[in-house]
């Protein structure tokens, strides 16, 4: 074409676009968003599956192949692009033990996506995690299974070894040959036993198939924390919460209450704060709620911990909290530009 | 040493002030016809004087001020009229317009002195001699500024607020003004000032324009008490409240204006061309408009006549270069595409953006998934999450409760929504909405 200057159109011609301002769009998308979660949970799955073999990958594949299946089943034609059915079942896997018979985690992520999810409407509109939902749902119906832990890695004979009986047949009564042992939340509650907090922090511990290498998973979060995929004020406020808590209840009985550093990294508690309570959908819009909901999560966690009948509490802690995130966003609401002094006016008597 | 001034959220949109920012100002010559639309300015549209057929020379006024609230327009070339009717305006919509077909012939020498000098004026007899100049806010918002001079007996005034910040993305009219017309900026803010009765006046420019504010310090007047402020880059640092609130602190309450916390803003091209129209003797006939945008073959800062069409500014600037799709007044943040190339530059028209499919393409919508990121942008600090949620349900009631009305429509939360969600285009039909209720309702 010559340089010569082109008319530059006439009315009407089909190249002019007419969009409503503005004009231009940051580079962030849902999927996007979604995807990079996806992708920052790549480590934890490498850890979970140095630790826990290949029973690792297959519950976490099981899990996954449930939510998927079902979204794409009974979700909205395309929503399985967006990335949020791949996060729940990875993130259930990931909260699993690792000798759970893989039906039961398929069932799991069903049961997550559909009556976690799609139930509610979908993408947005669910008001519990998940994830979450489908391991109570599995904790109520399969306990046995559920608290049956493997032993750490260094009580297994061979890394390819699975950690229980991952293939069993749907509702046949489980072989029981597999090595057992005790999480260390267990160990503690039962039988006041700490376990070395340099050994929870690599994750050569018992547990569930991802929750137990706690300083991946605290790089992993801090990624996405970086990039402003997570409000980074839910996991701070959780620790702070749980840190100051036991914290307290050490300094005054230090044989019966753990350490700090042992609450923070046992149990599911750095995935559940950094992967689970950070669920945009299910956590509070405001950042003043993002406080309010990591300490309510905290507190709870440590009471659970503390008093309840179980070791570990995280999952209840945040479906609890997950259930007043709607009050805690109506009693955070921000004061727009120029009303100061208003509101107070407004309520105070006449 | 000058403080970090600024304002509290906001968004920070890649700036593309580059293709621009070191262009000087060129005059575009006259082209072949002028549409002059008689709403130019918000207020009541100026009442009609001429006829087809009339001849008018350069700076005759063509229609009258209707009200106080309310400006002249006046021819930007001579010619003659060659149809009144409607025509495609700059808004989207068709207004009555003025079409002079321009004299190619003439020297355009205008008429003298229709203005005034201002020396020894009173600051009523200012007033209408701006008011007769036609001189609106030429940052976008075209309110009619004799009226912003003339502070109802209530309020105190105590500062004037000078606009420097051009917070837009692409747009280098204000920076090109102050850059090259430093000592006009001054002039006009003498006026401003004497007018006012009001000693103090600080300048907001943001920092991406080093430039503009050595120009401005370098030319500031011993005897006033004039500062120039840098402020922090972030959109939307020129909005009037963002930038009362970063300058001085005071916070506009809702429904109230700038002289109500004692402040009066006027943007810095305004200013100039209060002064420009003392200093020649002639009203608003021309202004600055940057053309530009990846869609450009030669993106420029020009001096166009008031009237110019897209089409004959676009043919100057190269015409469109491969891949424009989409063209638009004013920034990108806030500014309207245009359906039709006939359209105007009318007075308040800051810019002519042309872009480009990977600014346009269309993207797909996804539900909310309340990530919250809209609250830490929105920068009068509402819940655009949930403002969007009533929204789509139609529940306008609610968003007024939920303070739509502190909503400027600048756009914060659509830019950074990963759902897509056309949060502040939802939030301009709820706002029409419920004035249509309202209206029904009375």
């Amino acid at each position: 074409m010559s340089e010569a200057t082109r008319d530059p159109i006439s009315a009407g011609d089909p190249l002019l676009q007419l969009r409503a301002s503005p004009h231009l769009k940051a580079p962030d998308s849902t999927p996007k968003i979604m995807w990079n979660v996806v992708g920052s949970l790549i480590p934890v799955i490498a850890a979970a599956t140095w630790y826990f073999g290949p029973s690792a990958l297959l519950v976490i594949g099981a899990a996954t192949l449930g939510a998927v299946l079902t979204e794409r089943a009974f979700g909205t034609p395309g929503s399985l692009a967006d990335g949020s059915a791949a996060i729940t079942g990875i993130l259930l896997g990931l909260c699993l033990p690792a000798g759970v018979p893989l039906w039961i985690a398929f069932i799991g992520g069903a049961f997550g996506i559909g009556f976690g999810k799609l139930v509610f409407g979908g993408l947005g509109q669910n008001v519990f995690n998940p994830a979450l939902l489908g391991r109570a749902f599995l904790q109520a119906a399969f306990p046995a299974v559920m608290t049956t832990w493997p032993g750490s890695p260094g009580e297994i004979p061979s890394w390819s070894q699975l950690r229980g009986d991952n293939l069993a047949i749907p509702f046949a009564s489980p072989s029981t040959d597999a090595v057992t042992g005790a999480t260390p939340l267990g160990l503690m509650k039962f039988e006041s036993t700490p376990t070395d907090v340099t050994r929870l922090m690599i994750g050569d511990i018992s547990g569930s198939v991802g929750e137990t290498a706690g300083v991946v998973i605290l790089l992993c979060g801090i990624y996405l924390a970086a990039r402003n995929y997570l409000n980074w004020r839910i996991p701070v406020s959780i620790f702070a919460a749980v840190a100051l808590f036991s914290g307290i209840l050490h300094l005054l009985d230090p044989a019966r209450f753990a350490s700090p550093l042992f609450a923070l990294f046992s149990g599911g508690l750095m995935l559940g704060a950094l992967y689970m309570a950070t669920d945009m959908v299910t956590s509070p819009v405001t950042n003043a709620g993002a406080w309010i909901f990591g300490i309510g999560i905290g507190i709870l966690v440590v009471v659970i911990r503390t008093w309840g009948g179980l070791p570990e509490g995280v999952m209840y802690a945040i479906l609890l909290m997950n259930a007043l995130v709607p009050f805690i966003n109506r009693a955070t609401q921000p004061r727009p530009y120029g009303s100061r002094g208003r509101r107070a006016g407004r309520e105070a008597p006449a | 040493m000058r403080a970090r001034l600024s304002f509290r959220h906001g968004v920070h949109p890649p700036e593309h002030k580059e293709l621009t920012a070191g262009v000087a100002v060129r005059r575009m010559p006259y082209p072949d016809e002028i549409i002059l639309p008689l709403r130019q300015h918000t207020g009541k549209p100026a009442r009609l004087l001429v006829k087809v057929g009339d001849r008018v020379e350069r700076g005759d006024k063509i229609a009258e001020a209707d009200g106080f609230v309310s400006v002249p327009i006046h021819a930007s070339s001579a010619g003659s009229v060659r149809d009144i009717g409607l025509w495609p305006h700059p808004d989207g919509s068709m207004a009555e317009a003025v079409r002079i077909t321009v004299d190619r012939f003439s020297p355009q020498i205008p008429r003298p002195r229709i203005i005034p000098h201002w020396e020894g004026l009173t600051p009523d007899q200012i007033v209408k001699a701006v008011q007769r100049a036609g001189v609106v806010g030429l940052g976008g918002a075209s309110f009619p500024t004799h009226v912003k001079l003339l502070p109802p007996d209530d309020v105190t005034v105590d500062t004037l607020v000078v606009n420097g910040a051009e917070c837009e993305p692409y747009l280098t009219t204000d920076h090109r003004v102050m850059v090259e017309y430093p000592e006009r900026v001054h002039h006009g803010i003498r006026i401003m000032l004497h007018t006012l009765g009001v000693s103090r006046a600080i300048i907001g420019v943001e920092r991406n324009k080093p430039d503009a504010i050595e120009a401005l310090d370098r030319t500031l007047p011993a005897d006033l008490d004039v500062t120039v402020q840098g402020l922090t880059v972030k959109y939307p640092q020129g909005y009037e409240k963002m930038l009362i609130r970063a300058l001085t602190r005071r916070e506009v309450p809702p429904g109230k204006l700038p002289m109500h916390v004692g402040v009066i803003v006027q943007n810095v091209a305004s200013l100039a061309c209060i002064a420009e129209v003392f200093e020649t003797g002639l009203p608003l006939l021309e202004r600055v408009v940057t053309v530009t945008g990846p869609g450009l073959r030669k993106p420029s800062n020009l001096i166009v006549p008031v009237g110019s069409k897209i089409r004959d500014i676009l043919g100057f600037c190269g015409g469109l270069a491969d891949g424009a799709t989409e063209i638009v007044f004013g920034g990108p943040m806030m500014g309207a595409s245009q359906p039709d190339l006939d359209a105007p530059v009318i007075k308040s028209t800051t810019g002519i953006v042309v872009l480009t499919r990977a600014e346009s393409r269309p993207r797909r919508t996804y539900p909310c998934i309340r990530c919250g990121h809209c609250l830490d942008a929105c920068p009068v600090f509402l819940n655009p999450s949930l403002l969007g949620v009533l929204a789509q349900a139609g529940r306008y009631e609610e968003m007024e409760e939920a303070d739509l009305a502190t909503c400027m429509l600048c756009g914060c939360c659509s830019y950074v929504c990963p759902s897509n969600i056309p949060l502040s285009q939802m939030f301009a039909l709820a706002k029409a909405g419920l004035q249509r209720r309202k209206q029904q309702a009375a």
